[in-house]
This record gives C-alpha cells, sequence and structure tokens, in this order.
C-alpha cells in the first residue's frame, strides 16, 4: 500500500501545484494529505474542478482533479469541449468505484464501463499499482507533456492508503 | 411569466459589453461560450481574452482557476443568464474563497439567445442576489449605460469578489464564429497573461 504523503510528494515531483476536486472515499487519505499541505482547493462539481484546473493552467499551474469515476460523467461536456479541443492538459486522479461488481449499486454501471468510456472519449489512462508507482507517475507525466490533454491516473481500492485503513 | 425583459431593459448586451470593455484593459478577460464570445471578438480582440466556444457554465470555474493562480491581476469573466444557472455551484465557490481580484460580468438577457431566445428563469430568479447569499463581497444590478459604467468603475476599485449583473435586451449583433484555432486562443492567452 503506497502512503498518501508519498503519493502526493510523487505528483509534486512531477511539477503538479495546482490540486481541486470533489471527494471520494478511496481518495480520502490522499485529499487530507494535501490538506495538510494547503494546497488543496475544493469544488463544489468535477466539471467545476477541471474548468478550475483549465484557467490554472493557462496562468502557469501544472494541475491535478481527484474524483470518483462517477465524476467523470460530470465532467464530460468540459473534458471534450474545453480541454481537448483547446489542448489544455490536466492530471485527473480518478477513484475506481464499482470496479469488479463489489460495490453499492449507484457505482455498477460506471465501474464496469469505465476503461472502455475513457477509451472511447481518448483519454490516456492507467491504473496504478504498488508495483509500477514510479513507472505510472513518469508515464503520466510523459503524457501531460506530449499530448497537452487530460490523462488519468486510477486508484483501485487499497492501493494508496486510506483514512481507515 | 412575466413578459421579458422584465424591466424595460435599453441597451443591448453588444452595447453593454462594449462600455465594459473600454474600463479594461490588459486584464485576462474569461469571455462565456455563444454569442458573447463572438461579440467581444468583434467589440475589441485582445490577446488577453479567452473566448469560450463549448463548456457552457464553466466561465466562472476558469477565470476562478486564473484568479487562484495570479492572485495579483484582477481577473474578469463575462457571463450569461442560461451560463450561471447552468454552473450556479461555481457562486458558492467563489463566495466560499473570496478571491479579492475576481469580477464577474452577468449580460442578462433573460434567453438562450444563441439557440434561438428560448426562456431562462433569471426573469425570476436574481442572480445578483443568489451571489450575495453565496459570499460575494458585491453585488450590483445595473438597467442603463450610465449606472454600469458609475458602478462597473467602482468594482474595478474594491476588492472582490464582485458581480456586476446587466440587464440586456435580446438584441444578438451580427458577430462571426471565434476565428482563432482553440489550441491557438489558449497559446495567446497564456503569453498575453504570462
Amino acid at each position: 500500500m503506497i502512503d498518501s504523503d508519498v503519493f502526493v510528494q510523487s505528483l509534486q515531483n512531477l511539477g503538479v501545484n495546482f490540486f481541486t476536486g470533489v471527494p471520494d472515499s478511496i481518495l480520502g487519505g490522499i485529499i487530507a494529505e494535501l490538506m495538510n499541505r494547503r494546497l488543496y482547493t475544493p469544488a463544489v462539481r468535477e466539471d467545476e474542478a477541471v474548468g478550475m484546473a483549465a484557467g490554472a493552467y493557462m496562468a502557469g499551474k501544472m494541475p491535478a482533479v481527484l474524483m470518483q469515476n462517477s465524476g467523470l460523467g460530470t465532467s464530460l461536456n468540459t473534458l471534450i469541449s474545453l480541454n481537448m479541443i483547446y489542448r489544455q492538459p490536466c492530471i485527473l486522479i480518478v477513484s475506481w468505484r464499482g470496479q469488479g461488481g463489489k460495490d453499492a449499486p449507484e457505482h455498477l454501471v460506471m465501474g464496469e464501463v469505465m476503461p472502455q468510456f475513457l477509451d472511447t472519449m481518448k483519454i490516456p489512462h492507467r491504473t496504478l499499482t504498488e508495483k509500477t508507482a514510479g513507472d505510472d507517475f513518469k508515464w503520466i507525466a510523459e503524457i501531460y507533456q506530449k499530448q497537452q490533454i487530460p490523462v488519468a491516473l486510477i486508484i483501485t481500492k487499497g492501493v494508496v492508503k486510506g483514512l481507515h485503513p | 411569466m412575466t413578459m421579458r425583459p422584465e424591466e424595460g431593459t435599453l441597451i443591448s448586451r453588444a452595447q453593454a459589453m462594449a462600455a465594459v470593455l473600454e474600463l479594461l484593459t490588459d486584464q485576462p478577460v474569461i469571455v462565456c461560450n455563444g454569442f458573447p464570445s463572438r461579440e467581444a471578438q468583434k467589440i475589441a480582440d485582445r490577446p488577453t481574452h479567452f473566448y469560450m466556444i463549448g463548456s457552457m457554465g464553466n466561465a466562472p470555474a476558469i477565470a476562478l482557476g486564473v484568479a487562484l493562480a495570479k492572485p495579483n491581476k484582477q481577473v474578469v469573466t463575462f457571463d450569461g443568464d442560461g451560463n450561471v444557472l447552468m454552473g450556479m455551484g461555481t457562486l458558492a465557490t467563489v463566495g466560499a474563497l473570496k478571491p479579492k481580484n475576481f469580477i464577474h460580468v452577468v449580460f442578462d438577457n433573460e434567453v438562450y439567445g444563441t439557440t434561438g431566445n428560448q426562456p431562462t428563469i433569471s426573469n425570476v430568479v436574481p442572480l445578483e442576489k443568489v451571489a450575495k447569499a453565496a459570499g460575494y463581497a458585491h453585488v450590483v444590478r445595473v438597467l442603463d449605460r450610465e449606472d454600469l459604467v458609475y458602478e462597473f468603475k467602482d468594482l474595478l476599485k474594491q476588492d472582490g469578489p464582485s458581480m456586476l449583473l446587466v440587464k440586456v435586451n435580446e438584441f444578438q449583433e451580427e458577430a462571426e464564429r471565434i476565428l482563432l484555432d482553440p489550441p491557438d486562443l489558449t497559446k495567446r492567452f497564456m503569453k498575453a497573461i504570462a
């Protein structure tokens, strides 16, 4: 299991310096760590978070947006009609609720289709594991720099230490 | 439903926008999608303008991101009533974060003008009061050009977040689509505000 402070430090090491989003339980530890470091600007909807990140990017920041995968649905139009067409990159830290069909009913449909959904939207994505973490972060930064579009790092339950381990 | 425009508004959005742009110089301006962006491009195309062609409802969110990242620059967003209603949660985010350098100008014509003047609900929902309740430091509602100029000059001198809501009529200026490609708009804007 990756510690939340190691996770946040890894993103900061990539140059990420603007964090916003909407919480999820899987991301609880990461958000608590970001708040400890006074780095987190809370948003009320994921599309708003993506919009704020786009503004911060244009003002010289390297942004990351945290969200549960349901937020991909909420922010879809912003991702495709702002970020993709204007070439405004951001790092999406997305928790994979509903993975393997083991979750509350509202998460099951998105939990099942999320990888195909991201493929269809042409949003590059990779699922973080403890073993490959170094490569995963490197890959994220490369896509961000080269393609200048949103890139998603998927967080499954138990990979990053939460608030209630 | 009452008739629109509610209070017998005299000026068009383009006239109101021209009056505001005359008072601005090199402040970043995020302009919402639809005709407001086209009209701003026609009235005064400046590299500090970011014209949106999609992501309706997100203009103040983008402006907020710029304002937080550039706390020493006054950041302006041009918005519409349909846009504010769509992204109303952002009034709360702005009201809670209270960026002093954030000025929200809403051109309220009570219709979705770009899609054929279907009514919004801003004739019965006073958006500046929503912003005030959410925590904006100053909100003003104006109906004519003279008040607009007076109040906007005043807001430019004050700490925000502020909202200037201008009641405008439904008239839509003949204005062509946004000329630059979206990635070029991003680059131009980034260079201009760097």
